[in-house]
């Protein structure tokens, strides 16, 4: 199995270049905003950083990207969201931005990536996150998108999680290795 | 609008109130990046800033809302993967532990499939990454297929969350 080519390929996402103060906004939002009257400010505190200039990074990390969304972050398990499959397609590579791009428009397609295959063991290159309130209502939604995006006949896979080990909110800032 | 018990007991059993359905479903995207965002929002829903704030502790506290703040684009700052292995039945429990206790792993889960455990890998940068991923291959004895995002496709405006 040639799994092991991870250092002749590195991710194709440009990296946006954030400088030190961006950094620190970064590492201090990722727990959220405080939940007071001016969270903005109260954040800046602990920055010294004024308002203005947190609301300023805010906006320029929202347009760059950098922040993809802002705002109210659901926990769908907790709001009766019981099931999730991870949908996996093999599309010619030529349609992949057509069918992704007609896949991710759904709300319960909560991720929609372009990953490489891993032949013989591995060929689907499209994968998406699918939730609903329980199994059969994500397979009814894993029918609509075939009907929807016309990808009755391209192969895919259902992959239901059957136990979760570890669920939490990814730490991008600098941490050290555990053994 | 203001909030009385029955509204609480409510959320209990996953029927919010409708105070509740308005600021888990309304404010998934384009917060306001203002001075006083609480009051804004209250404007907008009729109701005080007080309140808004209460409502959205309340949510936080009963895990409904993990937060009110951003999400990050995959790879956008550090490096990310995801990650999957093809583990004899008899070794799994052991072998989904020790990928676990990385902090770096922050999602593992069993699925159905031949690749039974699938796992998201977040470092601070690449290097920092193939560490982890060497290290879970060499403690395991098995490979690690290594997926990373090439694309999004996704375009993230939340959940329409519905309530039958």
């Amino acid at each position: 199995m040639d799994m092991k080519v991870r250092h002749r390929h590195p991710p194709l996402p440009k990296q946006v270049i954030l400088d030190e103060r961006d950094q620190a906004l970064i590492t201090l939002i990722q727990t959220g905003l405080p939940l007071s009257k001016t969270p903005y400010a109260d954040l800046g505190k602990s920055l010294d950083m004024g308002e203005d200039e947190v609301i300023s990074r805010l906006k320029c990390l929202i347009s760059d990207k950098v922040i993809k969304r802002f705002g109210v972050v659901v926990r769908h398990h907790e709001l009766g969201y019981h099931a999730n499959a991870m949908v996996v397609w093999d599309i010619p590579d030529g349609l992949i931005s057509e069918l992704g791009s007609c896949l991710g428009q759904f709300d319960f397609v909560t991720l929609c990536y372009r990953r490489p295959r891993r032949l013989p063991d591995w060929p689907y290159n499209l994968f998406t996150m699918i939730h609903g309130q329980d199994r059969d209502d994500v397979l009814d939604n894993v029918q609509l998108l075939l009907e929807s995006c016309g990808l009755t006949e391209t192969g895919h896979k259902v992959l239901f999680s059957t136990r979760r080990f570890k669920q939490r909110g990814a730490i991008y800032r600098k941490i050290g290795m555990t053994d | 609008m203001s909030q009385t018990s029955a509204d609480m007991n409510d959320l209990k059993k996953n029927v919010p109130g409708e105070l509740d359905k308005h600021l888990l479903n309304d404010f998934q995207y384009g917060f306001p990046l203002e001075s006083r965002p609480f009051q804004k929002i209250a404007e907008r829903l009729g109701t005080t800033e007080d309140i808004v704030i209460d409502r959205l502790n309340e949510l936080q506290n009963q895990g409904a809302v993990s937060r009110v703040g951003a999400v990050f684009r995959a790879n956008s700052i550090g490096a990310s993967t995801l990650a999957a292995m093809s583990i004899p039945e008899a070794r799994l429990e052991d072998i989904a532990a020790m990928v676990s206790g990385y902090s770096e792993v922050n999602h593992n889960y069993q699925r159905e499939h031949h690749f039974n455990l699938w796992f998201v890998v977040t470092a601070s940068d690449e290097q920092a990454l193939n560490a982890v991923l060497d290290d879970i291959e060499h403690r395991s004895g098995l490979p690690v297929m290594y997926l990373p995002m090439q694309e999004d496709f996704h375009i993230d405006l939340g959940f329409d969350l519905k309530w039958t």
